[in-house]
């Protein structure tokens, strides 16, 4: 069934792809979206029957080179589980809402046949997405990574004769390989340690690794830091967090859906899910995920404050991604895997429904993006304004604060905050205030896009407003679909992701222990002898439980000392209302702007107009990368050519076919004079050289 | 006593005037022919003298070989010399330059 569910999004892309001259457009189109439905509901029959243990499905014998031999399998566990139901759910219905939205498209003419070559490329992705969360090993996990980026790089210049787009498709490839390199050096480094790269025999040898120095660059590290830093760069990548995110906002050239299924809901969340799949190998490198946590509380914190005052509505969602993800990491970093999953998980739901949801505004606007030509649109478009309004309320994080009643975000993100509060570090309490505010700022911004899209005059073009119309039944169904994801899986699945060390331990098939007698033997098995046995009781007095797993039993490692889970749950009340808070006060900010006194915001971007253009700017990143590596690269590539390329080698080249040559050759052909003694002479002296050459060497002797 | 150094010392005589013969003369192509001859007699000289020297009739036997080719050779040199008479209606070696490169 694995199987079936892994290859059926293959089977799908070659027969569009390949074959839809012979079976037609319609047929090829709905051959991939049916065999995605195939494979989503057999995820989900996966997913709903799945007990927690890890399980492993060989497939075929793919590397035998040295010590190096590994099998094509998949890998199934509670995370592969949940991704296989978001890739599989998400990509779907964007098959289904690519019906609606690619069935004109001015980017074409009317004769050409671009429609089964967006699914053939949306369902290779989805395969190769799937090819990545199901890997058993590394190498296997990182064709899954290059596929997905090959299939974005594909989708984002989908539009090949906007030159935007391309320049966007390349850049995108081109940061991703950045992160790329420092995944592929993190796997070397396992390799080279561990002699294996089968994910069971990594996670085994983990502490191993703890205790191993390895010398890289200019001097010698901590095998377990250096390894969890190389793979978070991949990580950083893929998942677009602060310093390698640039690539994202520029994503958005691509069709929307997708940006709704790779750059949202599924290909951007892959770094999340590699932080969380190595999450034996995390536990032991706190400064790694130190460094995790900050990049997190950063990404999230910067990407949305430029969320503040974007104007095109997919870059709006495109930051608050990049925020979302930023959540994520922090959640990953202080060592609540599964909180980080959650909000992957919901996250993946509404994020796509607000990106689908973008594109049906953008469909009944007539490919019209920037919002300050939308306005009052609440009634042309009720449909889409009602999916839109629950993606909101879902991320913005609304619901009843001090239970677990609420949108899917609400309870995803608070659970982030209380763990990030609960970290302790430094670091975490940076993130922890970092979150807050970016909560501010993502209610701000996404109620700011709900404001000018759907309330108030309608602005621009007028025939555009008359012309509005809601979208076909394909594009307005996965919204519906969605927006049940959206409301309820939060609430749903919360004690799984969320509860207390037992249900989670549960959920994810990670032991734990419920009595301290078996505590404190687990804890000997787990040889930690530093751990004091009194803490270990005392956590029991209070009633909580402990992960007392080894590294790689289970889906996730939690470490014995890691307690962030359960001091999650004792923060005090004011930590769990604060998310709820500043997302009322960023409402409250939007409506006062947006609706109130609509002249406030210009008046301030007039006041505030340094700040307001470097918000505008993206702090400038893009500037400042243009400067220190673009323009660099550019001269040099420049010098290469004309210095390297042209003068040396090919002058090199023409030097001497075009002098050196003609001048021998000259030289050889007055020496043949035509005339016999001239020859004879040449014989002569011939003769009198080897000679004098014989008698001075000794010759015979 | 006739010794080997006088056969040497005559061959290497022939051998030098053949080569003069080859340089200094700039009229007539049958002196290169005729000079090539004596070079070619100026080491026959020597085989021959070192076979009797050495007691090994193997450079005898040898020099009667070269000669023979010496003749058909001289023989062919002079057919072509006649051929190029007829063509060109002169020997001069001056003239003798259609190998030039």
């Amino acid at each position: 069934m694995e199987t079936i569910i892994l290859f059926a999004p293959l089977v799908g892309a070659l027969i569009c792809g390949f074959g839809w001259k012979f079976i037609g457009e319609a047929a090829a189109q709905w051959t991939a979206t049916g065999f995605l439905f195939l494979s989503c509901l057999l995820s989900w029959v996966v997913f709903l029957g799945f007990d927690g243990e890890t399980e492993i499905i060989p497939i075929l014998r793919w590397i035998e080179s040295g010590s190096l031999a590994t099998d094509w399998a998949i890998r199934l566990d509670r995370l592969t589980a949940i991704m296989l139901i978001v890739i599989t759910t998400v990509s779907a219905l964007v098959h289904l809402y690519s019906f609606g939205y690619m069935a004109h498209d001015e980017n074409f003419k009317e004769s050409e046949s671009y429609r089964p070559r967006f699914f053939a490329y949306l369902s290779f992705f989805t395969f190769a997405m799937l090819m990545l969360v199901t890997a058993d090993n590394l190498v296997q996990l990182f064709f899954g990574w290059e596929g997905v980026g090959l299939a974005s790089y594909l989708l984002i210049g989908f539009y090949y004769r906007k030159p935007s787009a391309n320049a966007a498709a390349i850049k995108a490839f081109v940061v991703n390989r950045v992160g790329d390199f420092g995944l592929a050096l993190g796997i070397f480094a396992v390799f080279f340690l561990v002699d294996s790269i089968n994910l069971s025999d990594v996670f085994a040898a983990a502490p191993e690794i703890a205790e191993t120095e390895l010398t890289f660059l200019w001097t010698s590290w901590n095998a377990a830091e250096l390894i969890a830093f190389l793979l978070f760069v991949g990580a950083m990548g893929k998942s677009a967090q602060l310093f390698l995110h640039t690539w994202l906002p520029d994503a958005m050239e691509g069709p929307t859906p997708v940006s709704a299924l790779i750059h949202a809901a599924t290909m951007v969340t892959a770094g999340v899910f590699l932080v969380c799949r190595m999450s034996p190998i995390m536990e032991f490198a706190p400064s790694a995920t130190t460094f995790v946590v900050v990049i997190g509380a950063a990404t999230a914190f910067f990407a949305a404050t430029v969320g503040l005052v974007q104007n095109d509505i997919k870059r709006v969602i495109a930051y608050s991604t990049c925020s979302q993800l930023g959540y994520m990491f922090v959640a990953a970093g202080v060592g609540v895997y599964s909180a980080a999953m959650f909000h992957l998980f919901t996250h993946a739901f509404f994020k796509a429904m607000l990106f689908l949801g973008a594109g049906a505004v953008i469909h009944a606007m007539h490919h019209e993006q920037d919002m300050r030509n939308y306005g009052g649109l609440r009634k042309k478009i009720p449909y889409t304004f009602a999916a839109m309004l629950i993606g909101t309320l879902a991320i913005t994080g609304v619901g009843i604060p001090l239970t677990y009643i609420g949108f899917a975000g609400f309870l995803s993100k608070d659970a982030i905050i209380e763990s990030a509060f609960a970290g302790g570090t430094g670091a975490a309490q940076f993130a922890f205030w970092a979150l807050v505010i970016s909560a501010l700022f993502t209610s701000f911004y996404s109620w700011r896009l709900m404001f000018l899209t759907f309330w108030g005059e309608p602005r621009g073009n007028k025939r555009t407003h008359e012309h509005a119309h809601e979208s076909p039944w394909t594009m307005l169904a996965p919204l519906g679909v969605l927006a049940i994801g959206a409301i309820f899986s939060g609430m749903v699945w919360h004690k799984d992701f969320f509860g207390h060390a037992n249900e989670v331990g549960r959920f994810f098939g990670v032991p734990y222990a419920a009595e301290a007698g078996e505590q404190a033997e687990a804890a000997e098995e787990a040889l930690e002898p530093d751990q004091p046995v009194s803490e270990l009781s005392e956590a029991y007095e209070e009633g909580h439980y402990v992960f007392t797993g080894q590294p790689g039993e289970g889906a996730l490692y939690i470490a014995p000392d890691n307690h962030v889970l359960d001091d999650a749950h004792e923060v005090p009340a004011w930590v769990k209302v604060a998310p709820f808070a500043a997302m009322l006060l960023g409402l409250a900010l939007s409506f006062l702007f947006y609706i109130v006194k609509p002249d406030l915001p210009r008046r301030l971007a007039e006041n505030q107009r340094p700040l307001y253009l470097f918000l505008l700017n993206k702090w400038y990143f893009d500037e400042a990368y243009n400067v220190i590596f673009v323009q660099p690269a550019k001269w040099l590539g420049g010098f290469l050519w004309r210095r390297g390329d042209g003068s040396a080698i090919d002058g090199t080249i023409n030097g001497v076919a075009m002098g050196i040559i003609p001048f021998f050759t000259r030289l050889a052909g007055r020496a043949q004079s035509g005339y016999l003694f001239h020859y004879a002479f040449a014989m002569v002296v011939g003769i009198a050289v080897l000679l004098t050459w014989m008698s001075i060497t000794g010759g015979a002797e | 006593m006739v010794g080997l150094e006088h056969y040497l010392t005559v061959a290497a005589a022939l051998f030098v005037i053949g080569i003069f013969g080859l340089f200094l003369n700039r009229k007539n192509v049958i002196i290169i022919l005729m000079s090539i001859e004596l070079m070619l007699l100026a080491v026959n000289i020597n085989l021959v003298a070192f076979s009797a020297y050495l007691g090994d009739l193997v450079g005898q036997v040898f020099t009667l070989f070269v000669l023979t080719v010496a003749a058909a050779e001289a023989a062919i040199g002079l057919a072509i010399l006649v051929c190029f008479f007829r063509n060109r209606g002169t020997i001069d070696v001056e003239d003798v330059n259609v190998m030039k490169g």
